[in-house]
Order: C-alpha cells, then structure tokens, then sequence
C-alpha cells in the first residue's frame, strides 16, 4: 500500500527520520526544565484549567522550524507556554519581554 | 459524541485529511501512516477531539480512538527488520476509513 497523494511532512512530524542510534541513559532534569513541567501542570490543572496539552502541541509545531530545532524539550514547551498565554490575554508580550529583560539585568546575563 | 464504527480486526486505512478536506493546523496522524492500511487492534475510548481542543474549541464531536496495527516492511521502504514485525498508532476515527 503506497502513499497516494504524496503529502508534505511538517518539521515537527519526524516520525521515521534517521536520528541515529537512541540514548538509553537517563539525565537529569535541570531546575528550569522541573519549572517548565510545573508551569504546564499548573495551567493545565482543572483548578486553573487555561491550557490543555493540545494546545501546548499546537504551540510547539508553530514555533518555526529553525526554533524547534535549535530549541531543548523543555524549551519548546516553555515557548509554547509563553506564546499560548500570550493568546489568551494572560500576560502580554511587552510584560513578558519586560520581566525577562528585568532577570537579565539582575543577573547580569547576556542578551 | 462520535459512535465508533470499526471493530478489533477491521482493516481501516488511514486518511489524508490535509488534502482531501483542506484541513490544516495540528494534525494528529503523522504523515508516515497516511494512505497506509492496518488493522484495528484495540478500541481505546472516546475523547474530545484534540484538532479542535488544540484551539481552545471543546473538541466536539468527540472521537473514538483506536490502535491500529500495520506491518513495518509495509510503512517503510528500506525496512530490515524481520518481516512479522508490527507498529502500533493510535489514531482517531475521523482520520480512518474501511478498508
């Protein structure tokens, strides 16, 4: 059974892509990244209820191709996160750009 | 609420509703399995339909998901594995049709 018509994949649908040998060894979650799946299981909540995963999939196959592949798990999520409640009327992108200028400064993190 | 219509050990093939409907966003049958026939292997249940979910909608009509079976050197042109081996996906009943 052949595919027919042809489709075109979507970056995000890698099922099948040669990624080379999978890594079996465990890692360990940074704090950012215990953050990010905190943060989307509190919005997720029934108690909060602004966010369902499909949406947070949503969010992550509109990021762009050159930021889904330059971006960690986590790190997709957490932009998936900022842009889905950005939509929502949440918080702004001006608070938001705000606050993570704020903790650059305070931190003395490049740009 | 969607009723399901297909049975363990029905061969369904997979849809492409991109091209056939026009539909775009989030999809979720990936384009490996698309036009692709299986076989039912489990009914799983029936949940809101996560294209609509995705976008705040309330994912009705709610869909039956199913698992369905399909031989791997079928899916995959250069497939070297043994030829009895199987992949399992769970798709949605929108996305299948009899086959």
């Amino acid at each position: 059974m052949s595919q027919n018509p042809p489709v075109t994949k979507a970056y995000h649908d890698v099922g099948g892509d040669d990624f080379g040998p999978i890594p079996t060894e465990d890692g360990a979650y940074q704090l950012w990244e215990r953050r990010v799946d905190a943060m989307m299981r509190l919005l997720s909540s029934p108690q909060v209820g602004l966010m369902r995963v499909d949406e947070l999939r949503r969010g992550i196959e509109t990021l762009g191709e050159d930021v889904y592949n330059a971006e960690p798990y986590y790190g997709k999520w957490a932009r998936s996160l900022a842009a889905i409640m950005i939509e929502k009327g949440v918080v702004t992108r001006e608070d938001l750009d705000a606050k993570i200028e704020a903790l650059r400064v305070e931190r003395g993190l490049k740009r | 609420m969607s009723v399901a219509h297909f049975a363990v050990g029905d061969r369904v093939q997979v849809r492409n509703l991109e091209v056939e409907e026009g539909l775009a966003g989030h999809m979720r049958a990936p384009v490996y399995c698309r036009g692709f026939t299986g076989e039912i292997e489990r009914f799983c249940g029936i949940f809101g339909n996560p294209e609509s979910l995705a976008y705040g909608r309330d994912g009705q009509p709610a869909q039956p998901l199913y698992r369905v079976r399909f031989r791997q050197i079928e899916l995959w042109p250069d497939y070297r594995g043994a030829a009895a081996d199987t992949l399992e996906i769970e798709v949605y009943q929108h996305w299948l049709k009899a086959s």
